[in-house]
């Protein structure tokens, strides 16, 4: 009897449409641009302020306004979901055994946030909100 | 005791005889089922009632074997524990387990992952080996459950069919095989990680994986390889800080 294996090919470029978990993995990897964007921002905004106050309060102004806002509100809206997405899964990644039991994910993930939440608010201390 | 309920079941399975097709077409089957079969009773009944020579695997009929892996209705389930119930007024299609070139009908060619398996070495590898007569290798309750949860694979190779980094990349080791790595790396009486890590914590390793998490929704014994591939990348990179960071780390 003579072999011959049939190999099925895979679309390259629309594999993710194949189903529901695919596309929610693409969609939590798609949050990477509008948060590269925003971090080329920041990189500008340095850029700026190694000119000087002038040139630092004028690039502040170019990106004040509505459009600046509705961004900066995409941005974070996109870090958000990235962010939960990843402190959802970290039991997955750092479990803690204690005798023979492990820790619950719940404390893990919780310690996640609390960690996420207290950095926030030093940010916005040192930002004088 | 009540009669059991029958009804009938109308099934979609993916045929491909290498002597006589170019490529694989669908056959329909309308079979008469148990109200509480699975869909490898199903896939017997044909077998047993209509076409004879329908090929396809199966051993246990008890989600232990892991023989008996196929994509139902496009999801990879092991058909033992594939219930009708659940497919009530559908059509079930049955194909081979994706990412793995079909051999014949339902039969899929497995060399690809029994290579890589046997290239992880998933086997105890001790420091030193001792004589039977100074007892056995002790183990404490607590370094089993280190491991215990990626003991349970049953190498049915339903997270490499739900794997997109598996498909996109066939050189990838794959969710089993590196989760079985890990569980020898985990255990007390194992010494043979230096030997793993030059397998798996490489490009087509550990570092292929970019956490889909579909192997560990897939899989039929909760297993979480997913989770077990995240521990080896973090192990990893520990390695690599020691290596390059401490002085006199290993180069």
């Amino acid at each position: 009897m003579s072999r011959k294996p049939y190999v099925r090919e895979v679309s390259k470029t629309g594999w993710y449409l194949k189903h529901p978990r695919y596309m929610r993995y693409m969609s939590r990897e798609i949050t990477c641009i509008p948060i590269g964007a925003f971090a080329l921002l920041l990189v500008c905004a340095m850029e700026r302020l190694s000119h000087g106050q002038a040139a630092f309060d004028s690039f502040m102004a170019a990106i004040a306004g509505p459009g600046g806002f509705i961004g900066m509100l995409i941005v974070l809206l996109f870090a958000t979901y990235n962010a939960t997405n990843w402190f959802n899964v970290t039991p997955k990644a750092m479990p803690v055994q204690i005798g023979e039991e492990f820790l619950a994910g719940k404390y893990i993930v919780g310690a996640h946030y609390a960690v996420w939440a207290i950095a926030s608010l030093v940010v916005l201390l040192f930002a004088g909100v | 005791m009540s009669e059991l309920k029958k009804r009938m079941v109308e099934l979609e399975v993916l045929r491909y005889d290498p002597e006589q097709d170019s490529e694989p077409r669908f056959q329909k089957y309308e079979v008469m089922c148990n109200e509480e079969w699975v869909v490898l009773d199903a896939l017997n009944a044909v077998k047993e009632t209509i076409d004879p020579t329908l090929a396809y695997r199966w051993s246990c009929h008890m989600a232990v074997c892991g023989s008996c892996g196929m994509m139902v209705n496009g999801e990879p389930k092991l058909s033992c524990h594939a219930f009708l119930r659940d497919y009530v007024g559908q059509v079930i299609r049955v194909e081979p387990l994706a990412n793995f070139p079909i051999e014949r009908d339902l039969v899929t060619v497995a060399d690809d992952f029994i290579n890589k398996l046997k290239r992880v070495k998933p086997y105890i590898i001790p420091k030193e080996k001792k004589p039977i007569s100074e007892g056995e290798y002790k183990q404490t309750p607590a370094q089993l459950m280190k491991y215990r949860q990626f003991s349970m694979c049953i190498n049915c190779m339903l997270c490499y069919a739900a794997c997109p980094e598996y498909s996109l990349q066939p050189q990838f080791i794959g969710p089993a095989a590196i989760t079985l790595a890990h569980r020898y790396n985990l255990d007390s009486r194992d010494a043979g990680r230096d030997q793993r890590q030059e397998v798996i914590a490489t490009n087509e390793g550990v570092w292929e994986c970019s956490f889909v998490g579909a192997c560990s929704e897939v899989c039929p014994k909760a297993v979480d390889p997913a989770g077990a591939l995240q521990q080896v990348k973090v192990a990893s990179t520990i390695d690599w800080f020691k290596e390059h960071l401490l002085p006199g780390g290993k180069s």
